[in-house]
């Protein structure tokens, strides 16, 4: 049977970065597999600027950040099928992959590292009531057709959810002549960065509806409107608050899922919160040898820490291939609270030597606040922040000296 | 003088049924539609159910029809190659005074010829279902319940009758039939058609279509359905169809597994204006997902994939009405058909093709094709056949739906069946393409190209189900 030393699942930012840190610390068996007919995965349709501020410290539009790390692996030669989909994994890291050129073709892995993306939540999860017509896409869906395929998907457009692709959407679609009436989103605070929300709409004087949702969709055939609510604190529309914008299209920017049916197949244990796998600080899932990194551990808003947090996972995967699999040694586990509302990762090897990021959300907006790390009740750490949303992610670094001083567990939570 | 034979108005379940079944004999057969594909209407949003037969009075022709319709169903998965799995069902009973319901049920059943049946007790329920409600005091036990892909079933009958000569014309909507010497005239958006024999099967349309051809008229009451569709990942909640039995709050709605591996809850029943009126409504979901709580409390509606409504046919009459019209020779009837008539429709098809045969004096075919080969599920071969396959034919390799595993190879199968698909929805019902938990937010662009090159359209003519439903505006 073939066999490599890791094998990465997705040639996206996350699978890319992986696969080049793998091979820089001593692997030179890497094999990435991307199911698309080129490597860069979500970034090729990134067609707008600002990615890449704080690896490459300049702003790179999503294809030219992918570039430089296609250059990177290409630089060190690694090996990469395209157009090819894994199909299955075991735990005992056997892969079953499926091909035009090849059918179905079963391999091993020393060590996997999963960088699988993430999918993004569509109409019929959401329940929007109305009639099921063409002309209702998922932003990244109308992104792909217009920036990859050329088509134009709509005139009249009305956005769904403030996430960032929606955003982005709002203002490409306006700059390809459509008309963007509105964004509408759920949640009192958008979703999204607010940078997108100044450049994208506020620049182009795109009202953004907070507390707002869609409650019918209009037309039997293609889109002809959609009426919009708002909804009170139960975020349930309100009676009366009714309001028709005709449209021909609906784009729906209203979150994104990790996309983890390869490490169901593998029983890796997931997160409620994230939705991707928990992992300790090495980025190993349950499942020894099996690392993740990217969307698919759980969603990023930016590409720079995708690359940095697959690095990681990159480095780890080829100690493991390297060593084999070493007992394990003791972890804290580390619980979120107090308005945080998960961590990544959700434990520390006591035996961690470096320092460790840890990377959180919150559950709403907070102003002048306390991040604060807890063990036992003893203050490990206490960071200010001047605002903190749930469309931004954080990042708290615990040095070797601060988990020195952890004893059990460790709990993540906001103070005054 | 005339262009065929017979007419069939209408290609849902029964059309396709009655075509298939009318293609045994040597008669010239047209199907028209006034929708761009077969399973468009009534047959393309149901419960996917095929009825033991317990449920209709004995006696009607929808008992006679459901039990036939059945038996043929389990043979017909077999010869025409559609996805069909006995699950068995469960008819719920949550109070000792309606026990009484739940008796008369199995005596009905065991009258209309329902082999197996039992009544069991609350706790044998849930030793075969978990996940059914505590309340449930009894159940009535079906195993001869079975669950069917209606799309699967649908495509296969009209797969098989154009095989065996029978042509379908699409969007061929019939405004208005006409009497001649020996025959009728359809008056159609595509032009008149002369016929000796036609076979009213429009469904929501069916009094509309029988009225114009005779004065003892019908009235059809169209009554729309919700459903809420789950995850396949939640699809072994229950592995029985879970019913409830028909009590003070009206029918129950069901809990059932599809035979996809989804998990399937619906329907209401509200009477709408128009059989074409279908949208879901939030009271609606809210309605359904309240009812089916009563006997499965735990469905996970946070793996909610998709909802749909559907539309029934329901005659003030209640029953199905099967047969030539008395006032219009050679016309014959199959209106009001509501449930369980995707169980019935084969057993319809037989009916009136026999019927129809008999008028026409037309002698059966020597070289009929009985059997069709569905398209490959190629995902679920072993790694070796899928390699000999993909060997022969590259396109199984490219997975296009990664949710569902289609390859590009079936969706190419799905354009070039006749009758093909000739939209995304077609794609979609024939090999469920874009039907898994991303609903086609990956596969879109890649589908969309492969039906434009494979009809020779530009893309921007690529419609989700046939003209004004295009993707694109320019």
């Amino acid at each position: 049977m073939e066999y490599h030393d890791i094998v990465v699942i997705g040639g996206g930012p996350a699978g890319l970065a992986a696969a080049v840190s793998a091979y820089d610390a001593g692997c030179r068996d890497v094999l990435v597999i991307e199911r698309d007919e080129r490597l860069g995965g979500i970034l090729n349709q990134c067609i707008h600027n600002g990615f890449g501020l704080h690896t490459f410290k300049e702003e790179l539009t999503g294809p030219e950040y992918a570039e430089r790390y296609i250059r990177k692996a290409e630089e060190r030669s690694i090996e990469y099928r395209l157009r090819t989909i894994v199909a299955d994994v075991s735990p005992e890291r056997e892969i079953l992959y499926v091909n035009r050129d090849e059918g179905a073709v079963r391999m091993k892995a020393g060590a996997i590292v999963l960088a699988m993306g993430c999918r993004e939540r569509p109409r019929g999860a959401l329940g929007i009531p109305g009639y099921r017509p063409a002309g209702i896409y998922t932003a990244g869906t109308a992104q792909r057709l217009m920036n990859i395929e050329g088509y134009m998907v709509g005139r009249e457009v009305v956005i769904l959810g403030s996430g960032d692709i929606g955003l982005i959407m709002a203002r490409r679609m306006t700059l390809e002549g459509a008309k963007v009436k509105v964004v509408a989103e759920l949640m009192p605070y958008s979703g999204g960065l607010k940078r997108n929300i100044v450049q994208c709409l506020d620049d182009y004087g795109i009202p953004l509806r907070l507390s707002h949702t869609v409650t019918k969709i209009h037309g039997k055939r293609r889109v002809e409107g959609v009426t919009i609510s708002e909804v009170g604190p139960d975020r349930r529309p309100v009676p009366g608050t009714e309001e028709f914008y005709s449209c021909d299209t609906l784009l729906l920017s209203c979150g994104l899922i990790p996309e983890n049916e390869l490490s169901k197949q593998v029983g890796i244990i997931l997160s409620r919160v994230t939705g991707g796998p928990e992992v300790d600080d090495s980025l190993e899932t349950s499942a020894e040898g099996v690392f993740a990194c990217g969307n698919v551990l759980h969603v990023h808003d930016l590409v720079d820490f995708v690359s940095e947090e697959a690095e990681r996972a990159g480095r780890n995967a080829a100690a493991f291939a390297a060593e084999g699999g070493k007992t394990r040694g003791g972890v804290l586990q580390v619980t979120p609270e107090n308005g945080v509302t998960y961590t990544v990762p959700q434990k520390i090897r006591t035996d961690a030597a470096e320092k460790v990021t840890l990377r959180f959300r919150v559950n709403g907006v907070y102003r002048d606040r306390c991040v604060a790390v807890r063990s036992s009740g003893a203050e490990i750490k206490r960071v200010k922040r001047r605002i903190m949303a749930p469309g931004e992610m954080e990042e708290l670094i615990l040095t070797g000296e601060d988990l020195a001083r952890c004893a059990g567990g460790i709990t993540v939570g906001l103070e005054d | 003088m005339f262009d065929y034979d017979v007419c069939v108005i209408g290609a849902g379940a029964v059309g396709a049924a009655v075509a298939r079944e009318l293609s045994r004999y040597r008669l010239g057969i047209c199907v028209v539609e006034k929708e761009e594909d077969v399973c468009s209407g009534t047959s393309k949003a149901n419960s996917g159910i095929a009825h033991a037969g317990y449920d209709p009075e004995p006696g009607t022709m929808k008992a006679r029809m459901n039990i036939r319709g059945a038996e043929l169903i389990r043979e017909l998965s077999r010869d025409l190659d559609f996805p069909y799995r006995q699950n068995g069902a469960l008819v719920l009973c949550f109070d000792e005074a309606d026990m009484p319901g739940l008796e008369k049920l199995y005596r009905r059943g065991l009258e209309n010829g329902v082999a197996d049946l039992k009544i069991i007790s609350g706790d044998e329920v849930r030793k075969m279902e978990p996940a059914v409600s505590e309340e449930a005091v009894a159940a009535l036990w079906a195993p001869t319940s079975g669950i069917v892909c209606p799309f699967g079933m649908t495509a296969a009958f009209a797969e098989n009758a154009a095989e065996n000569g029978t042509e379908f014309r699409f969007l061929t909507e019939v405004n208005g039939i006409g009497k001649t010497e020996g025959g009728y005239v359809l008056h159609t958006s595509g032009g008149d058609i002369r016929t000796r024999f036609v076979v009213n099967a429009a469904g929501v349309r069916s009094a509309e279509i029988h009225n114009a051809v005779s004065e003892t008229k019908l009235a059809i009451i169209p009554r729309r359905g919700e459903y809420v569709l789950m995850d396949r990942e939640v699809g072994d909640l229950v592995s029985s169809t879970i019913f409830q039995l028909p009590g003070k709050t009206g029918k129950g709605v069901l809990v059932a597994p599809t035979v996809h591996g989804n998990l399937l809850v619906g329907p209401n029943a509200a009477d709408m204006e128009d059989g074409e009126d279908t949208e879901t409504t939030s009271g609606g979901m809210d309605e359904v997902k309240e009812r089916a709580g009563k006997s499965v409390p735990n469905v996970p509606y946070n793996r909610m994939i998709t909802a749909f409504a559907g539309a029934r046919a329901h005659e003030k009459g209640g029953d199905f009405i099967l047969g030539e019209v008395p006032d219009a020779v050679g016309f014959f009837d199959a209106a009001g058909i509501e449930s369980p008539g995707l169980t019935a429709a084969p057993a319809i098809g037989e009916y009136l093709a026999g019927l129809v045969a008999k008028m026409a004096g037309a002698e059966r075919k020597e070289d009929f094709v009985s059997t069709r080969k569905g398209i490959p599920q190629v995902a679920k071969l072993s790694p070796e056949e899928r390699s000999a396959l993909i060997a022969e034919r590259p396109e199984y390799g490219r997975i296009v739906c990664r949710c569902e595993s289609i390859s590009e190879g079936e969706i190419i199968d799905a354009i070039e069946r006749t009758p093909g698909a000739r939209s995304m929805d077609g794609i979609k019902r024939r090999v469920r393409q874009g039907m898994g938990r991303c609903q086609a937010g990956f596969c879109t662009p890649a589908a969309m190209d492969i039906l434009a090159e494979r009809l020779g359209i530009p893309v921007e003519k690529v419609t989700k189900n046939g003209p004004g439903s295009e993707l694109l505006k320019w």
